[in-house]
């Protein structure tokens, strides 16, 4: 006895310091750590793009540093305002080092692919809150979409319009698929985490090597003009497919969230969200409103694939590679929180585009990554969710 | 990791199963993946972390030798012998970084975090060409090796074996390592730490209750599991005679994880023979003789391959050797 409690005293010593450093730090209080926070993220930010050059810019920064913090005053606790704040001191900072129009040209660059995040975000998020699936054959979705549109308007010679079709009702006929064929079995063998998890893992090598065996692992185009682009007042432009792909993801996504409001359908969905078993004892068709969440996460991955192969090219690959962003979007959005995942995504999409401003591109999605593992580090349930989901 | 074999004429049929240089540098493969496995296996299997960033270890052992043992003029840096253990305690500190924060996360989030900070490693990397040579990638940090394998063939010459094949002296080290790290590992888990984090796999908030430190214990299985993957890292770069980023690639810890559902969760020995089985039925799939293109057979291959998985993990989630009773997981 006197042994063993010895023993457990010595592992408390040696090794729970870094657990009671972290204690302390966070006993300190709010404006303090919310300080350090910015300091932190503004050295980073001029270490890897420029100090202020001249007593002008100092100034500035200054007057910068200075209004964040006396913004972040009145939000202890409140993680969507610090949130804004933090993006709105980024923006500030990167305007004084480069120029209001390189700040808003990258932005708007970054909002067709932040739209693909969300379309593809919501419905990974809504099968993680139904399901607690972590769906890692998502991305592959994606790429399942965009080779579907590829057979109608390349192989075929169709419009878009009907490839887009297409791959969105084959997508959602392959959640479907999988929903009875794999996921439903599986939830009633009453498969673990760590099981489904790894499945659908599986899966997405299948669906990824299933579009290599066919279309092998050539670079494939879209019949669509990319170089076709809009001006916009400001000396900006857009491309007229980014254009096209913000305006209909943008539609998608209000009219994504007025489902989920207003409709009964989407008041079911985020009631099996909450809490599954309240949601089949108050006469909720479970297993129906299951369905209808796959065919919806489906589709909508669907179009996104789309979007993303018109927007750049069709391989074999494109869904991993997808992926890890998309799972950023729906961390920062708080797993499992349909509008988290809408606004994450479009904010992820700049961001990650703004980061070119000062960084080599290949490196762009290194800062998704980062953002992904600062978000799960400092706050698990992410910027909308709530600490119960986690 | 198609690319890793010489390349073998598609269509031979059954000649090449009797060649024993591709064989050995299959036996290679999967021994090198043993060793990987394993740290998955004491993660996954024994302490029930569910780390997905394996080769994130691998690659920063990988590199960190390769970078150690050249300068960027082509020249010689530190001497390989000691480069190995310093590459491995670099490991070991990457991967306490990775873990503190870290695995307080629960299991599918840390998955996603792991994944992600293997992913920044290789893309740092690809772009980081100062200190890596970005996509050419490193070569000529084996010099010391080549000797000391020169030296291992030459014995085996001397007791009678002349044509022994270039590549077998790799292979022997390779399994040498497998074999006694599994055996370590083995014993290492029927000690009082083992039981600890077997407890900790169990019921984290109980082994708490009992007054062990689980996060800790998680850390040292992490990183205990980093070595590994450095071990592994070390054979695999050897083996392909340089460092790539993309050697690296998420797949290499998703074939870890074909590995251990294989041969079984909670299984050391399973680790080798989940490896020797996937090797050999991904390898001797080369040889399909039909009337397709090599990218093809290359996709049938790993098509049959993850169905297969899926079959498993639906109906023998235990894998060949894993004890039903262990895969507790996620419950």
């Amino acid at each position: 006895m006197e042994a063993g409690a010895l023993a457990v005293r010595r592992d408390r010593n040696t090794s729970e310091r870094f657990a009671d450093l972290v204690n302390r730090l966070n006993t300190l209080p709010y404006i303090v750590k919310a300080g350090a926070g910015i300091v932190l993220l503004d050295l980073v930010l001029l270490i890897a793009d420029r100090f202020p050059d001249g007593g002008g810019e100092w100034l500035l920064f200054a007057l910068i540093f200075a209004a964040t913090i006396a913004a972040l005053v009145p939000f202890e606790g409140r993680a969507v305002p610090i949130a804004a704040i933090v993006l709105v001191n980024v923006a500030a900072t990167l305007i004084l080092l480069h120029s209001l129009h390189d700040v808003a040209q990258r932005g708007i660059n970054g909002l067709s692919l932040g739209s693909i995040y969300a379309l593809a975000g919501v419905g990974l998020t809504l099968v993680y809150g139904i399901l607690k699936l972590v769906n890692f054959a998502h991305g592959d979705f994606l790429a399942f979409g965009a080779y579907m549109a590829y057979i109608v308007n390349v192989t075929w010679g169709g419009p878009l319009i009907l490839g887009i079709l297409l791959a969105i009702v084959a997508t959602a006929a392959l959640g479907i698929a999988l929903e009875k064929g794999m996921f439903a079995p599986m939830r009633r063998k009453g498969a673990g985490v760590l099981q489904l998890l790894l499945m659908t893992l599986a899966l997405g090598f299948v669906i990824r090597y299933t579009i290599q065996f066919i279309w092998s692992t050539e670079l494939r185009q879209l019949d669509v003009n990319r170089s076709a682009a809009v001006e916009l007042p400001g000396d900006l432009r857009i491309g007229r497919i980014s254009l096209i792909i913000v305006i209909v993801g943008i539609v998608t996504l209000v009219a994504t969230g007025l489902m989920l409001r207003l409709t009964m359908l989407g008041k079911q969905m985020r009631a099996l969200s909450d809490n599954i078993d309240l949601a089949e004892t108050s006469g909720i068709n479970t297993s129906r409103v299951i369905l209808y969440t796959w065919i919806f996460a489906a589709g909508l991955a669907g179009l996104a694939g789309v979007f993303y192969g018109a927007s750049t090219q069709l391989q074999p690959e494109m869904g991993f590679e997808l992926l890890l962003p998309i799972f950023a979007a729906v961390v920062l959005g708080g797993i499992g929180n349909a509008f988290g995942a809408l606004t994450a995504g479009l904010v992820l999409g700049v961001v990650i585009e703004w980061s070119t401003l000062f960084m080599a591109s290949g490196l762009k999605f290194v800062v998704g990554f980062a953002i992904l593992i600062i978000v799960l580090v400092i706050r698990p349930e992410g910027i909308f969710g709530r600490a119960r989901t986690v | 990791m198609t690319e890793l074999l010489p390349l073998v004429p598609v269509g031979v049929t059954f000649d090449a199963f009797t060649d024993i240089d591709f064989w050995i540098s299959v036996g290679i493969l999967a021994g090198i993946y043993t060793i990987f496995a394993l740290g998955l296996q004491l993660n996954v299997g024994f302490t029930g972390i569910q780390n997905f960033g394996q080769v994130g270890f691998m690659a920063i052992a990988a590199y960190s030798m390769a970078i150690l043992t050249t300068t960027p003029d082509g020249g010689e840096g530190i001497n390989f012998w000691i480069s190995l253990p310093l590459s491995v305690l670099i490991t070991i500190g990457f991967a306490l970084l990775v873990g503190l924060p870290s695995l307080r996360l629960r299991a599918d989030y840390f998955a996603i975090a792991t994944i992600a900070l293997a992913e920044s490693v290789r893309l740092i990397a690809l772009n980081a060409r100062g200190l890596t040579n970005g996509a050419q990638g490193i070569f000529g940090f084996d010099r010391s090796w080549d000797d000391f394998t020169d030296g291992i063939r030459d014995f085996i010459v001397d007791i009678g074996w002349t044509d022994v094949p270039n590549i077998f002296p790799l292979f022997l080290v390779t399994w040498v390592l497998a074999i006694g790290l599994t055996i370590a590992l083995s014993r290492m888990q029927r000690t009082p730490w083992g039981r600890v984090l077997r407890a900790i796999r169990e019921d984290e908030d109980a082994a708490r209750a009992l007054g062990k430190n689980a996060f800790s214990y998680k850390l040292q299985s992490l990183a205990l599991s980093a070595t590994l993957a450095a071990i592994a890292g070390f054979l695999f770069v050897i083996n392909i005679k340089f460092v790539v980023p993309d050697s690296f690639l998420p797949i290499v810890t998703f074939t870890g994880y074909a590995v251990l559902i294989l041969g079984g969760l909670a299984n050391y020995w399973g680790v080798a023979v989940g490896s020797i089985i996937l090797w050999t039925i991904l390898e001797g799939l080369r040889f399909m003789d039909l009337p397709l293109e090599e990218t093809q057979i290359a996709a049938l291959r790993f098509i049959l391959l993850n169905l297969t998985l899926i079959l498993l993990l639906a109906f023998r989630p235990q894998g060949i050797l894993g004890k039903r009773e262990e895969m507790v997981l996620g419950e």
